[in-house]
C-alpha cells in the first residue's frame, strides 16, 4: 500500500478510550529479549489478553524496536527499524508489549524519528496511538480488575522508568497484583530508582552500573520480600544477575507471569527443574 | 577551570572507590529527593508553576537580545555600568581591571558556578589579588584546592571529619587550634574567620540567579548571606552573569522563585533573596560606591535556535543530580568540569567540546528521573540522545560500539535472518545454562558477568518458535 | 563606552539574533515584549496566600516560625517593652543598632531605660539590630527590606540578632503584592539599591546537608508584630 494512502486510512482509526469498544486484534509486539530468553513471559501476556477478551496475534516480520541504535546516536538505523515496526503493525487494533521501555519507544519516540516525512510521521503517530505497555493496558483500556491467580509470597516490585516515567505505570501492576490470592506486597524504600540496565549501558559502564543494581538490590533485601517483580525484562535480568551473583535467594519474575498464574515457573536464572545434575545434552 | 572529563572512566574508577565520597553520596541521595518531594506536596500549584516557568525562559530566550538591552538601559540609568564578554577571556580580563581599578588586594567571592567556568580565581591570583571564597561550601574547597562537586552544594562530596581536619590544619595559624566534632562549631567558626575577611575586602563579586530587564536588577538566591555581605560591604559590587539569566519582570521572578528553592533544597523560601540594583544612593549608610554588571556569552548565543537549546532554560537548582542515580554513584569530581550530572550532561560538551566531554551524554540510563524534577522541563535525556546523535554522526562513538550496532544493525533489518540467529542463539545459551539457570562467565559478554550472572534462555526455542508451533 | 566593548556589545546581541534567524526585534514581536514590560502578566496563583488580612497575618507567622525565627504579637505600646524583654530572655544586653527610621522612632523606646540604643548602620561588632520591614510575605513568612537613608542594609546582616518591628498591615499574600507597592512607593523604573527578603535567620547545609544556623548573617531573628 502506498504510505501516504495507509496513513489516510489509518489516521481514521483512533486511540482507544473507551472500554466499550473494545480491541479485538491485538498484535504482541514480544520485545527481542523476551523472544530470546524468557518466552513465558510471552505466553502470560497473550493468556492475560486473552482472558480480558482480546484475540492476540504476534505480526511474524516484528525483530525489535531499535533502541540499541537509537540510544547510541545512530539515527540512520533506527529510523529503517522503525519503519520496518510500522509496517509490521499495520491494521491491528492495538499493540501490546509486556514491556514499558520498548512500549514506550513505540508510543513516544517513534514520530519523532520521521519529523522530515511527514507521511512516515504520520504512520508513527498511528502507531504511536494504538500502542502499550501491558499493564497499562489491562487496566486502563481494558478494564481488568482482577486475576485469577494464586502466589504463594511476598512480592516486592520495582517501577522500571520508561513505564513508569513514560507511560505512567505505576500503580496498574500493584492493584492487579493486590488480587492475586496468596500474595502480599512490600515496596522497597526507592521503587521508582532505576535499576542500572539502561540497555547497552549496562555493559558500556559497567562500574557504574554495578554500584546502581547493588544498591538496588540492598533495597530489596531490605523490604523482606522473597520475590522481585517488574515489568521489564531488561531490568529484570540484571537485578536478577546481581541479586544471584550476591548469593541472594530472592526469585525474580516478570509481573506478568504471576499474574497469568504462571508463578510456579524456575524463576528468571534459575535451573530448570529436573535439570539441577544434568549436563548439556 | 581544567577539564578532566576526557578522563571521566578513570574518575569513576576514583569516585566509586572512594569510602568519603561514598557515605556522602549515600546522604545526598536520600536528603535532597525527599525534601524536595515534600515540598512539591506542600504546593499544589507546584505543577502549574513549572509549566509556568518554562515558558517564562522560553520567552526570555526568544527575546533574549531585547531583554538584555532592556536590562543595560535600566542599570546605566541608575548609574550602574554593564560589561559585555563574548568570551571567558573577556570576561577574566574586565573582571581583573575592574579589580585593577580599585587597588584590591582582596576580592570577597560569594559562590559562583560561572565565575568557575572562566577560571576566576586562578585569574586573579596571577594579578596578586586574592580571591575569597565566602560561601561555606566553596571557602572548604578552595582551603581543599578542589573543585567543586556540585552546583549547590560545593562540599557535598566531603563528610564533616574531612571538614573539621581541613579547618584544623588552615586555622591554626589564626589560634584555633582544637580540632572541632560538631557541625555548628565548624560553622560558628567558618563565620568568625570570614568576618574579617568581608569587612577587609575592596571588591565584592557574586553571581546572579536572575537579571530583571524590567528594573535593572540583579537577583540571588543563597541561604547563608554571604552574597548579601558581598555586594554590601566592599566598595565596589561585580555582578557576572551569563546571558540566559535575563527575565523580563519581577512577576516573572515570583513564579521562578516559587520552583527554584522547593527544587534545590526542598525549603518553601532560601532564607535570602536580594535584589541589586545599581550603587548605594544619595544618603544611604552602606552599599558600594561602584556597581559593575559582566555578560559573560561563552559559547551560549550558539546554542540559541538548535536542538539544544533548552538547556538554556536551566536555573541552576541542583534538582536533576539530586535525583540522578549516575551522579548518586559517582559524585560531582567525575564529570571532570564545573557542571556534574544531567546538566553537565548536555552543558559541558557544548561548552568544553564533545571530544572532550563525549562520555557524560552517554553516561546515563536515560531513567528521566532529572527531567522528571527538572522545574523548567528540560528534557535532559532528549538532549543527551541528540550529543550522541553528533557523536556517532561525527565518528566519535567508540569503534567497538559501532562495530558491534553495524553487526546487530544488519541482523535486526533481516526479519529472516534474526530469527535463524535468535533461534541458535536460544538454542546453546539454554543448553550450556540449564545446569545452573545462568552463567558467571561468558564470552564477549564480560561487561555483564563481572559483576553479575546472566541468566540462562528458558529452553524449549524462541517465542516466535513456540509460537509458531503451538498456533499451526 | 570603548570601541572594544562596543564590539564585544555588538558581538553577542548579533550572535543571539543570527542563531534565533532574525535581526533585531521589531513589529508585533517587538509591541508584545514592550508591552509585558509595562504590564507584566502574573503566574499562577497560589492560592495558599489569598486570604482575608487577619489571616495573612496568622499564616505569615506560623511560616516564620517554621523557619525558626522567633515571634510576638503586641500593641504599639509594648514594642519596646518586647524588645527589653526578648533580650533579657535570651541574655542578651540591652544595646541595639536600630535603623533611622520615622516609622521605628514612633515606638515608646524611652518607656525602657536600660535600653541602649545607637542610630546608624550596622558594625562587625554589633550584637543586636533593629529595624522595621518594607513588607512580610504570609506565603513563607519572608521580611522585606529596602534599603534607604532609613534601613541600612548592614543591619540585615552584621550583627548576631536582629529584630525586626513590623505593622499587621504591612503583611501581604505573596511576591506579587511585594512588587505592587514597590512599584507605588519608589515607581516602576527606580527600585531601592537593595531589597532583602529574609526567610529566617542565616543557615547554611554545605556540611553533610545538615541545616546549622547562623552561618553569615544574623543566627537568631525575632520578629514583632505590630497589632492594629
Amino acid at each position: 500500500m502506498h504510505p501516504i494512502l495507509a496513513a489516510a486510512i489509518l489516521g481514521t482509526v483512533s486511540k482507544l478510550p473507551s472500554l466499550t469498544i473494545r480491541p479485538r486484534r491485538i498484535a504482541l509486539f514480544v520485545t527481542c529479549l523476551v523472544d530470546l530468553f524468557r518466552p513465558s513471559i510471552g505466553f502470560a501476556a497473550v493468556k492475560l489478553l486473552e482472558e480480558a477478551g482480546c484475540t492476540v496475534e504476534l505480526p511474524p516480520l516484528q525483530v525489535c524496536c531499535g533502541q540499541p541504535a537509537y540510544n547510541s546516536g545512530d539515527r540512520t538505523t533506527t529510523r529503517a527499524i522503525a519503519a520496518q515496526v510500522i509496517d509490521a503493525f499495520e491494521g491491528y487494533d492495538a499493540v501490546v508489549a509486556p514491556s514499558g521501555s520498548c512500549g514506550g519507544m513505540l508510543s513516544h519516540h517513534y514520530p519523532g524519528l520521521f519529523d522530515d516525512d511527514p507521511a512516515m510521521k504520520a504512520r508513527a503517530e498511528n502507531l504511536a496511538a494504538r500502542s502499550y505497555e501491558l499493564m497499562a493496558f489491562l487496566v486502563d483500556v481494558l478494564g481488568v480488575k482482577k486475576v485469577a491467580a494464586h502466589y504463594d509470597g511476598a512480592v516486592t516490585y520495582h517501577d522500571s522508568c520508561s513505564g513508569l516515567r513514560e507511560l505512567g505505570v505505576k500503580d496498574q501492576p500493584r492493584r492487579l497484583l493486590a488480587t492475586v490470592r496468596g500474595l502480599s506486597v512490600r515496596e522497597m524504600k526507592t521503587p521508582e530508582v532505576c535499576c542500572g540496565f539502561g540497555g547497552t549501558f549496562c555493559v558500556k559502564y559497567p562500574e557504574i552500573s554495578n554500584a546502581m543494581v547493588g544498591e538496588k538490590s540492598a533495597d530489596i533485601a531490605a523490604s523482606g520480600a522473597d520475590t522481585l517483580l517488574a515489568g521489564d525484562l531488561g531490568c529484570l535480568m540484571n537485578m536478577a544477575g546481581k541479586l544471584q551473583r550476591e548469593g541472594s535467594a530472592v526469585r525474580v519474575r516478570h509481573v506478568a507471569e504471576v499474574l497469568a498464574g504462571m508463578g510456579d515457573l524456575p524463576a528468571i536464572g534459575e535451573p530448570e527443574r529436573g535439570s539441577e545434575r544434568g549436563g548439556p545434552g | 577551570m581544567e577539564s578532566t572529563a576526557r578522563d571521566f572512566n578513570d574518575n569513576v574508577d576514583h569516585a566509586l572507590a572512594d569510602p568519603n565520597l561514598q557515605d556522602s553520596l549515600a546522604k545526598l541521595k536520600v536528603g535532597f529527593s525527599e525534601r524536595r518531594r515534600q515540598a512539591a506536596e506542600r504546593l499544589p500549584e507546584f505543577e502549574a508553576l513549572r509549566d509556568r516557568a518554562r515558558d517564562i525562559k522560553n520567552h526570555a530566550l526568544a527575546n533574549l537580545d531585547f531583554y538584555l538591552e532592556e536590562f543595560e538601559r535600566k542599570v546605566l540609568a541608575l548609574g550602574g555600568h554593564v560589561h559585555w564578554a563574548p568570551t571567558a577571556a573577556d570576561a577574566r580580563r574586565i573582571i581583573g581591571e575592574l579589580c585593577q581599578s580599585m587597588g584590591a588586594r582582596t576580592v570577597a567571592k560569594s559562590k559562583s558556578m560561572v565565575a568557575e567556568e572562566i577560571a576566576l580565581n586562578e585569574h586573579l591570583e596571577e594579578l596578586g589579588i586574592a580571591p575569597i571564597e565566602t560561601d561555606l561550601g566553596e571557602y572548604i574547597i578552595q582551603l581543599r584546592h578542589e573543585p567543586p562537586s556540585h552546583i549547590i552544594a560545593p562540599a557535598v562530596h566531603l563528610t564533616k571529619d574531612q571538614v573539621a581536619d581541613t579547618f584544623l590544619e588552615h586555622h591554626a595559624k589564626l589560634g584555633f587550634t582544637k580540632r572541632l566534632t560538631e557541625r555548628n562549631d565548624l560553622v560558628a567558626e567558618a563565620r568568625h574567620v570570614l568576618r574579617q575577611k568581608f569587612l577587609d575586602a575592596d571588591v565584592g563579586l557574586t553571581g546572579a540567579n536572575f537579571l530583571v530587564a524590567e528594573t535593572g536588577s540583579s537577583m540571588l538566591v543563597t541561604n547563608e548571606g554571604n552574597a548579601d555581605l558581598s555586594n554590601t560591604l566592599p566598595r565596589m559590587h561585580i555582578v557576572l552573569a551569563s546571558i540566559e539569566k535575563v527575565i523580563p519582570t519581577l512577576e516573572d521572578a515570583a513564579v521562578l522563585l516559587r520552583v527554584l528553592a522547593r527544587s534545590a533544597t526542598g525549603q518553601e523560601s532560601s532564607a535570602y533573596t536580594t535584589l541589586n540594583t545599581g550603587p548605594k544612593r544619595p544618603g544611604d549608610l552602606d552599599g558600594p560606591e561602584h556597581y559593575h554588571v559582566v555578560i559573560l556569552d561563552n559559547g551560549r548565543s550558539a546554542v540559541l535556535g538548535t536542538e539544544m537549546q533548552e538547556i538554556l532554560r536551566c536555573i541552576r537548582c541542583g534538582a536533576c543530580m539530586n535525583h540522578c542515580p549516575v551522579y548518586g554513584a559517582i559524585g560531582g569530581h567525575a564529570y571532570g568540569w564545573v557542571y556534574p550530572g544531567p546538566l553537565g550532561a548536555v552543558l559541558t560538551p557544548q561548552l568544553i567540546g564533545v571530544e572532550e566531554a563525549g562520555n557524560l551524554p552517554n553516561a546515563s540510563t536515560f531513567c528521566g528521573r532529572c527531567e522528571s524534577v527538572c522545574p523548567v522541563r528540560i528534557p535532559l535525556p532528549k538532549l543527551m540522545r541528540h550529543w550522541r546523535e553528533r557523536e556517532f554522526e561525527r565518528h566519535l562513538t567508540p569503534t567497538a560500539v559501532r562495530q558491534g550496532l553495524a553487526l546487530w544493525s544488519f541482523v535486526a533489518r533481516r526479519p529472516q535472518l534474526y530469527r535463524r540467529l535468535t533461534g541458535v542463539a536460544n538454542r546453546v545459551l539454554a543448553l550450556f545454562g540449564r545446569a545452573e539457570g545462568r552463567y558467571h562467565a561468558l564470552p564477549l559478554a564480560g561487561g555483564w558477568t563481572r559483576f553479575r550472572d546472566l541468566p540462562a534462555p528458558q529452553a524449549g526455542g524462541t517465542f516466535h518458535a513456540q509460537w509458531k508451533k503451538r498456533r499451526s | 563606552m570603548s570601541d572594544a566593548s562596543t564590539t564585544a556589545r555588538a558581538q553577542i546581541l548579533n550572535g543571539i539574533r543570527r542563531s534565533l534567524r532574525r535581526g533585531e526585534i521589531s513589529g508585533e514581536q517587538r509591541q508584545a515584549a514592550e508591552a509585558r514590560l509595562a504590564q507584566p502578566p502574573l503566574g499562577p496563583s497560589v492560592a495558599r496566600a489569598q486570604l482575608a488580612q487577619p489571616e495573612k497575618v496568622a499564616l505569615f507567622c506560623q511560616w516564620a516560625e517554621t523557619n525558626n525565627a522567633t515571634v510576638a504579637r503586641v500593641a504599639a505600646p509594648d514594642v519596646a517593652a518586647e524588645v527589653v524583654s526578648f533580650l533579657a530572655r535570651n541574655n542578651l544586653p540591652a544595646e541595639a543598632a536600630i535603623a533611622p527610621s520615622p516609622l521605628l522612632a514612633g515606638y515608646d523606646w524611652n518607656s525602657q531605660k536600660m535600653l541602649s540604643l545607637r542610630q546608624g548602620r550596622g558594625e562587625g561588632s554589633d550584637q543586636v539590630s533593629i529595624t522595621g520591614a518594607f513588607a512580610g510575605i504570609a506565603e513563607t513568612g519572608t521580611l522585606v527590606m529596602a534599603s534607604g537613608p532609613d534601613h541600612p542594609v548592614t543591619l540585615n546582616l552584621l550583627p548576631d540578632t536582629h529584630i525586626v518591628v513590623i505593622r499587621e498591615s504591612d503583611i501581604v499574600g505573596g511576591y506579587e503584592d511585594v512588587w505592587t507597592r514597590l512599584r507605588a512607593r519608589y515607581g516602576k523604573d527606580r527600585m531601592p539599591r537593595t531589597i532583602n527578603t529574609i526567610t529566617g535567620p542565616s543557615r547554611t547545609g554545605d556540611i553533610e546537608q545538615a541545616m546549622e544556623l547562623g552561618a553569615h548573617g544574623p543566627r537568631r531573628m525575632h520578629i514583632v508584630v505590630v497589632r492594629e
